[in-house]
C-alpha cells in the first residue's frame, strides 16, 4: 500500500472551457456507456453544450436520453436542469444536452461518397467486399467512431464532445484500428494486387524469395480466380481514395494528442477490466495521449463497514445454531437455520434470525468483495500513482434514466 | 468413461459465446473442466489471441498447439480426464491449412511474411472465421488410431454474443465473396459440422438488461439463420439473497422490519445492534432491489425456452479453486 491516488476531479474538467473533448474508454462491460451518458448530463447542467456519441447503448438508457433508433443524428435530450449551474458560468447560457448512436455502415458509406465521383463510389458501394469490410471488420466501428469524433468537433455546434468508445474485447483496439484499416488500405500488398511492377513489387517479392506467380498462384488456391478478380476491382475502385483515408485517419489521431482532449480510462473493479487500463494507461503515455484518470466503476460499498467478514459470518453460525450448517452455502444454510427452529418455524422468532442470518451472511459477503475490490484498486495505484482516480458505487439497479445517471454523476463529486 | 445423463449428450462441440463482461472465458474453461470428468478428453479452443485461457489457467501463454493445462474432476469410479488447450490464431490455421491440403507449408509463411493475412482477414472477415471455425470442425472430426476420436468434446471461447451469429454462419458470409473455389468448398465442410447436431451454442450472461438482451438477439438470430443450434444459457455470478418468504419487496422498498433485526443481532451476541441493524439493512435493501431487478431478467430469459444453468459469485475473483468449483455446478446441474 502506497497510499491513496489523487481524486479525479471531473468537475473541474467539465467545467474548464477548454476541454472539448472527453473520450471514455476501457474494456467491454464495465460501464462506459453509461459513465459517457453521467458525464455528459453533468456538463449540461452544469452549463456545457454538450453532445454525447455513443455507440452501443443499452435499449431503456437510449430510450432514457431520446435515442430510439440508430441514426448518426445528434437529438436532444429532454429532462435536464441548467437552473444551478455553478457561479463563474452565470454569464453564459444555460447548457444543453444531445445524444446519438453511431451508425458504422453508412458513416463509412458518407467518406465514400465524399471522397469519389458518384460512379466510383455506386462502384464501391455495391462490391461484395466493400459490404463485408464496411459492415463487419472488426475494426470499422472503431475506425467510424473516430471520423465521428472527428466530422463533430469539425462542425463546432457543440463545445464539449463526450465519446463512448466502441464495445471491443481490448481497450486499445480504437486506438489502433483506425490505423490499422489506414494503413490496410494505404498499404503495400493492395498496391502490389492492382499494379506489382509500379511500386516495385517484383523486387520486394524476389527479397522474400518468392516469385509473384508464386503469390497470385496460392491466393488463387486459396481464394479461387472469382474471388481474386473482386479483389482487385475493389481495389482499384478505392484506390483513389487511399490519400483521404489516410488524411483522415492522421486527422483523428491528432485530434486525440490536441489540447482540449482528455481521457478517462473506465475499468470495474476486476483483474481482467484492470489489467486492460493499465496497458491503456501506459500505451497513453507512449503517445503523449493526455489522461485525465482512472473511473473505477461498480465499486462495492459497505455501510456497516465495522463489522467484518469474519465476525459476521461467526454471527452466522452462533444463529444457526448446530456448526456446519454454514458450510453448505447461504440458502441451505438460512433453510436449516429455519427448519432447526423448532415450533417457532414461521414465527416471529424464526423470521428475525432467517432474515438477520440473510443481513449477515450478505454482509460477510461484501466485506471479502469489498476487501478484494481494494487490493486490487491499491494495486492499480501502486503501478500508476500519479493516475487520479474516481470510484463509482454499484447502482442496484440498472441506470435507465436521467436520475440514475444523475447520481452517477453526483458520486463523482461525491468521491 | 461412464455415460452419463445430461442435457447435451451427445454434443462434441460446445461454442461458447457472451457479451465481454460476462465472464464467457471462465465458463468456457469451468465447462471444459466439467466435461473432462469421468476420464473423458477435452479440447478448450481460444480463437481471439487474448491468451484468457493462459490466465485462467495461470500457465504460461500459450501456443498454437494443443497443449495439456488441467485435468478434470475425478469421480468415484473413474479418474478425471485430460483437458487441452490450443490458442488458435488465423495465420497459423491458415499455414496448417496450406500444408494439409496443398503441401504448401513455405508458401505459408512467405504469405504471412507479406501481411497476406492482414490483407484477407481484413477485407473479408469471413475468412478468418471459416479458418478459426474450421480449426475446430478438424479437431471434432479428427480421429486417433487407438481411441478413435481424438477428443470426446471441444469447446470453444468464441468471439461475443454480438458477433456470433456471423462468426459461425461463415458458409454463407463466404458465398457472397467466393461462388466457387476451393475456400468455398472447406466453408461447406466447416458449415457440416456446425449445423450438425453435435453442435451447440452456449450463452453466458448476467441478469443485467443489457447482457440478456444480446442473449436473447443471439438466439433469436441463430433460429433465424437455421440449423444452428442454441444450447444452454449460463447466467453467471449469481449471489442468492436468503431472505424469509414475502420480505423480498419489503426489503427492496426499505420497509424491513428494524427492529426484528436489531433483535436477531443481539441474540447472535452483536452489540450496538440497533446502528448495526439500520447499516446492515441498507445493504440488505440495495441487494433487495437487484435481486427484484434479476428476477425480472431472468423471467425475460425464460421466454428463450433454453435449458438455464446458474453459476454462483465467486467472491475475490475467480482461481482454480473457484473454476473447479463452477465445473461442479455445472455438472450438477446436468450441463456437462
Amino acid at each position: 500500500m502506497t497510499g491513496k491516488p489523487p481524486p479525479l476531479d471531473l468537475d473541474r474538467l467539465i467545467d474548464d472551457r477548454r476541454t472539448r473533448i472527453i473520450v471514455c474508454c476501457g474494456s467491454g462491460g464495465v460501464g462506459k456507456t453509461t459513465i459517457a451518458a453521467a458525464i455528459g448530463l453533468r456538463a449540461a447542467e452544469r452549463g456545457r453544450h454538450v453532445v454525447v456519441l455513443t455507440v452501443d447503448p443499452a435499449r431503456r438508457l437510449a430510450q432514457s436520453m431520446g435515442l430510439t433508433s440508430l441514426d448518426n443524428t445528434p437529438r436532444p435530450v429532454r429532462g435536464i436542469k441548467t437552473e444551478d449551474h455553478p457561479a463563474g458560468n452565470e454569464a453564459e447560457s444555460a447548457g444543453s444536452l444531445h445524444a446519438m448512436m453511431l451508425d458504422m455502415k453508412r458513416t463509412f458509406d458518407e467518406i465514400v461518397e465524399a471522397h469519389a465521383d458518384p460512379d466510383r463510389a455506386a462502384q464501391i458501394l455495391a462490391n461484395p467486399f466493400y459490404l463485408s469490410l464496411s459492415s463487419s471488420f472488426a475494426g470499422t466501428q472503431e475506425y467510424m467512431a473516430m471520423e465521428k469524433l472527428g466530422q463533430l468537433r469539425r462542425a463546432d455546434e457543440w463545445d464539449l464532445i463526450v465519446v463512448d468508445t466502441p464495445p471491443s474485447r481490448s481497450a486499445l483496439d480504437f486506438l489502433d484500428a483506425p490505423q490499422r484499416l489506414a494503413r490496410f488500405l494505404d498499404g503495400r500488398l493492395l498496391r502490389l494486387l492492382i499494379a506489382p511492377a509500379k511500386v516495385g513489387g517484383r523486387a520486394y517479392l524476389r527479397a522474400l524469395n518468392v516469385g509473384f506467380g508464386m503469390v497470385t498462384g496460392v491466393l488463387t488456391k486459396i481464394l479461387g480466380t472469382q474471388v481474386l478478380r473482386d479483389v482487385q476491382t475493389f481495389v482499384s475502385a478505392l484506390d483513389t481514395m487511399f490519400g483521404g483515408f489516410r488524411e483522415r485517419a492522421d486527422y483523428t489521431y491528432q485530434l486525440l494528442r490536441a489540447p482540449g482532449t482528455a481521457f478517462l480510462v473506465v475499468a470495474a473493479p476486476e483483474d481482467d477490466a484492470l489489467r486492460e487500463a493499465s496497458y491503456f494507461v501506459e500505451r497513453l503515455d507512449t503517445e503523449r495521449m493526455p489522461l485525465a484518470g482512472l473511473v473505477l466503476n461498480r465499486v462495492q460499498r459497505v455501510p456497516a463497514v465495522h463489522l467484518s467478514a469474519a465476525r459476521s459470518l461467526a454471527a452466522v453460525e452462533a444463529l444457526a445454531g448446530a456448526a456446519g450448517n454454514t458450510a453448505s452455502g447461504h440458502g441451505a444454510a438460512a433453510d436449516e437455520g429455519a427448519a432447526h427452529d423448532g415450533s417457532g418455524e414461521h414465527g416471529e422468532h424464526g423470521t428475525a434470525r432467517q432474515l438477520t442470518i440473510a443481513a449477515l451472511q450478505l454482509h460477510a459477503d461484501r466485506m471479502t468483495q469489498a476487501a478484494s475490490e481494494r487490493r486490487m484498486a491499491s494495486g492499480f495505484a501502486a503501478a500508476h500513482p500519479l493516475v487520479p482516480m474516481a470510484q463509482i458505487p454499484a447502482q442496484p439497479e440498472d441506470v435507465h434514466d436521467l436520475e440514475g445517471l444523475r447520481r452517477i454523476g453526483e458520486s463523482f463529486a461525491a468521491d | 468413461m461412464a455415460t452419463r445423463d445430461t442435457d447435451w449428450d451427445g454434443v462434441r462441440l460446445h461454442v461458447v459465446t457472451g457479451k465481454g463482461g460476462t465472464g464467457k472465458t471462465t465458463v468456457a474453461g469451468a465447462l471444459a473442466l466439467a466435461l473432462a470428468a469421468d476420464g473423458r478428453r477435452v479440447l478448450l479452443m481460444e480463437v481471439e489471441g487474448r491468451q484468457g485461457i493462459a490466465q485462467l489457467f495461470d500457465v504460461p501463454p500459450l501456443p498454437y498447439e494443443e497443449r495439456r493445462i488441467a485435468v478434470g474432476p475425478g469421480t468415484g469410479s473413474h479418474p478425471g480426464g485430460d483437458v487441452f488447450a490450443l490458442v488458435a490464431d488465423p495465420e497459423s490455421a491458415l499455414i496448417e491449412y496450406l500444408q494439409m491440403f496443398y503441401s504448401l507449408r513455405h508458401a505459408g509463411s512467405a504469405l504471412a511474411k507479406l501481411g497476406v493475412m492482414d490483407f484477407a482477414t481484413t477485407i473479408a472477415p469471413g475468412l478468418r472465421d471459416v479458418l478459426l471455425t474450421g480449426k475446430a470442425a478438424e479437431a471434432v472430426r479428427r480421429k486417433d488410431g487407438n481411441r478413435g476420436r481424438s477428443y470426446d468434446a471441444v469447446v470453444m471461447d468464441a468471439p461475443p454474443t454480438g458477433r456470433i451469429g456471423r462468426f459461425l454462419n461463415v458458409s454463407a458470409e463466404v458465398s457472397d465473396l467466393a461462388r466457387v473455389g476451393p475456400i468455398r468448398g472447406h466453408a461447406d465442410t466447416v458449415q457440416q459440422v456446425i449445423r450438425s447436431p453435435e453442435t451447440v451454442v452456449h450463452f453466458v450472461t448476467v441478469l443485467e438488461e443489457m447482457p440478456v438482451q444480446e442473449t436473447l438477439d443471439g438466439i433469436a438470430e441463430l433460429r433465424e439463420l437455421g440449423g444452428i443450434r442454441p444450447g444452454g444459457i449460463i447466467v453467471n455470478m449469481t449471489r442468492p439473497l436468503a431472505l424469509p418468504p414475502g420480505q423480498l419487496k419489503k426489503a427492496a422498498a426499505g420497509k424491513l422490519d428494524l427492529a426484528q433485526l436489531a433483535t436477531g443481532l443481539k441474540s447472535a451476541g452483536l452489540d450496538d445492534s440497533h446502528s448495526l441493524a439500520t447499516a446492515l439493512a441498507a445493504e440488505l435493501a440495495e441487494q433487495a432491489r437487484t435481486t427484484l431487478g434479476q428476477e425480472e431478467q431472468q423471467q425475460r430469459l425464460d421466454t428463450a425456452g433454453q435449458p438455464c444453468y446458474r453459476l454462483p459469485w465467486i467472491t475475490g475473483g475467480i482461481d482454480l479453486a473457484g473454476l473447479y468449483r463452477l465445473a461442479t455446478a455445472l455438472r450438477e446441474q446436468k450441463a456437462a
